[in-house]
């Protein structure tokens, strides 16, 4: 008998962004089309086509369908993606057909804050009026949030600023807080599902109330990432510890997708 | 019958005639063919208190807040994209430094369907987002309709409609009829819901060049007032095919958009001192832009055919 060799594993440490892009990658193992958003999405969506799902379908809200870069995108824009792409469309077509159509399994967004529900927001820190940090806003995030089958968020820290049991501002509506607003047309988006941190990975069914801790990374301590979270967080019964990234998913990071370390800083 | 005539003229001249002070002028380009050579021209015949209508502000809408060009801003994304913070809008909006600046904010969906209404000569537009969030706490031109089906509240956005669009297109005939490849935007939309339409194009081709590829014509001539050839118009942004992003000058931003007189410095060195966009491309230097050309990757051509006689 045989055994496999197991691949021999990075210590890139948990709150970097190879890490992070690594566990975002992997959770992209089964999806079919995704809606990647700015900044590390794109750079997790890279790694996931060439390790776990070579099939992968991106989509991209400049119109883009089924991008095939040669090189890293550096943004949602890049004519990387436009060259040797499948479809170039409309803005219509992408935000109404493709998104708000029902076609996205998955929307992948960054957020400054995620709360219980799932809310994000990437508005404003502090008050609307008199902002102690002005956001970079919206984007697609509020139209991703409302028609994606389910959406992934990265969050670059975890504490109780970033995963407040409420957002200071929500930009982008949880469905959960959707169907409170009773009367209106509801949004077919499942919303946050998964949300991936320097310190596990939370998660929350596509119908379920609030998120929940789901996943630690090695050497992180169930306690610290309770105490470090914004409202009584429930760890579930199956919590897992996260596979450490290979080194060969470091290297394919370093040397063949962020070349030129704009990601990775 | 009058011969059809040309709309082409000079950068300096398309500026003067068609925008004032106190317009709203919509800059689209959703980060490719951003329109950067005409709003600098905008910023050196020193246009004020405008209302600027960009789904993604980016770094020409910082320059032109620096230059004090502008009163309002209608938008969507208030970032570079990977490059980070716009600075001098944060400083206007954190600290109201020099002033004040009034926002209305949409989701990118939300502008587009204010474009698409304002095109279409609809009082509004509907759409599916919004519903539990903020925006339309915050926005109160976001508002809410019952549908007449029966599917409950839906909420809508107003037409959108800039008094002049500008965009910058890779060619054009000199009627203007503007062709566009690649990422193609709001343009079209923010084309048809202006009152007037000026065309920046890398080059203004023989009109038989348009007619070979009708489909590739993203803004017909009869929506457009006046054409202007302007090489790299779109820098640093780019133009499929053409050049492309200069993804340094976007890094290079930071620090200038940071300090509040460095950006006022180089607004004037770069843009209001240097007599147009040529001068502007010199002190780039030739290097710096041949760093940026691409490498050629063709499309197969089409067949459109033609009735055998």
């Amino acid at each position: 008998m045989t055994t496999l060799a197991s691949p021999p594993l990075s210590d890139v440490r948990p709150d970097s962004t190879e890490y992070l892009a690594v566990v975002a990658a992997r959770e992209l193992a089964g999806a079919r089309r995704i809606f990647a958003g700015v900044g590390l999405p794109t750079l997790a969506v890279d790694l996931a086509k060439r390790t776990v799902n070579g099939d992968l379908e991106l989509v991209y809200e400049s119109g883009v369908c089924g991008a095939h870069p040669e090189t890293m995108a550096e943004g949602i824009a890049d004519f990387t993606l436009v060259s040797g792409a499948e479809a170039v469309l409309s803005m219509q077509a992408l935000f109404g057909y493709v998104l708000q159509g029902g076609n996205v399994d998955v929307g992948f967004l960054g957020a400054a804050q995620v709360d219980r529900e799932g809310s994000l927001n990437t508005s404003v820190i502090g008050d609307w009026d008199q902002p102690q940090v002005r956001l970079p806003g919206s984007g697609g995030a509020a139209d991703i949030i409302a028609s994606a089958r389910e959406c992934f968020v990265v969050l670059r820290r975890h504490d109780l600023s970033s995963l407040p049991a409420e957002v200071d501002f929500c930009t982008s509506p949880s469905p959960v807080r959707a169907h409170r607003a009773s009367g209106h047309l509801a949004p077919t988006g499942g919303g946050v599902t998964t949300v991936i941190t320097p310190l596990g990975v939370l998660r929350r069914d596509p119908d379920g109330p609030e998120l929940e801790l789901a996943q630690v990374h090695a050497g992180v301590n169930v306690e610290e990432v309770r105490a470090r979270t914004g409202w009584d967080l429930v760890v579930r019964d199956d919590l897992v510890t996260t596979p450490a990234p290979t080194v060969e998913d470091v290297r394919l990071l370093r040397e063949e997708i962020d070349t030129v370390r704009l990601y990775l800083r | 019958m009058t011969a059809r005539s040309s709309k082409v003229t000079t950068l300096h001249d398309a500026i003067a005639t068609h925008v004032a002070d106190g317009m709203t002028v919509a800059l689209e380009g959703f980060g490719h063919l951003i329109p950067f050579a005409a709003g600098h021209e905008i910023i050196r015949q020193g246009r004020r208190d405008l209302t600027i209508c960009r789904m993604t502000p980016d770094i020409l809408t910082d320059q032109m807040l620096a230059a004090g060009c502008v009163s309002r801003l209608v938008a969507s994304f208030f970032a570079s994209g990977s490059a980070g913070s716009l600075y001098e809008i944060r400083r206007r909006l954190e600290d109201h430094d020099p002033e004040p600046l009034e926002v209305e904010e949409y989701s990118h969906y939300g502008m587009y369907c204010r474009y698409q209404a304002g095109a279409s000569k609809l009082p509004f537009f509907p759409l599916r987002s919004y519903v539990g969030g903020d925006l339309p706490q915050v926005n109160d031109r976001i508002r809410s309709v019952t549908s007449p089906y029966g599917d409950g509240d839906v909420y809508v956005v107003p037409a959108l409609n800039p008094d002049v669009t500008v965009i910058h297109a890779q060619r054009a005939d000199e009627y203007g009829n503007a062709q566009v490849w690649g990422i193609t935007g709001a343009q079209q939309e923010a084309a048809y819901a202006a009152s007037r339409v000026i065309v920046t194009v890398e080059e203004i081709v023989p009109t038989e060049v348009v007619r070979s590829d009708p489909n590739r014509t993203l803004i017909p001539a009869h929506a457009v007032d006046a054409v202007v050839e302007v090489p790299h118009g779109a820098h640093p942004s780019y133009a499929q095919g053409y050049y492309d992003r200069d993804s340094a000058f976007y890094r290079e931003w930071t620090p200038i958009s940071r300090d509040r007189d460095a950006i006022r410095r180089w607004v004037r060195e770069e843009i209001i001192e240097q007599p147009d966009h040529a001068a502007y491309l010199e002190r780039l230097g030739r290097e710096r832009l041949e760093g940026l050309q691409v490498g050629p990757r063709p499309s197969e051509p089409v067949d459109y055919g033609r009735k055998r006689l």
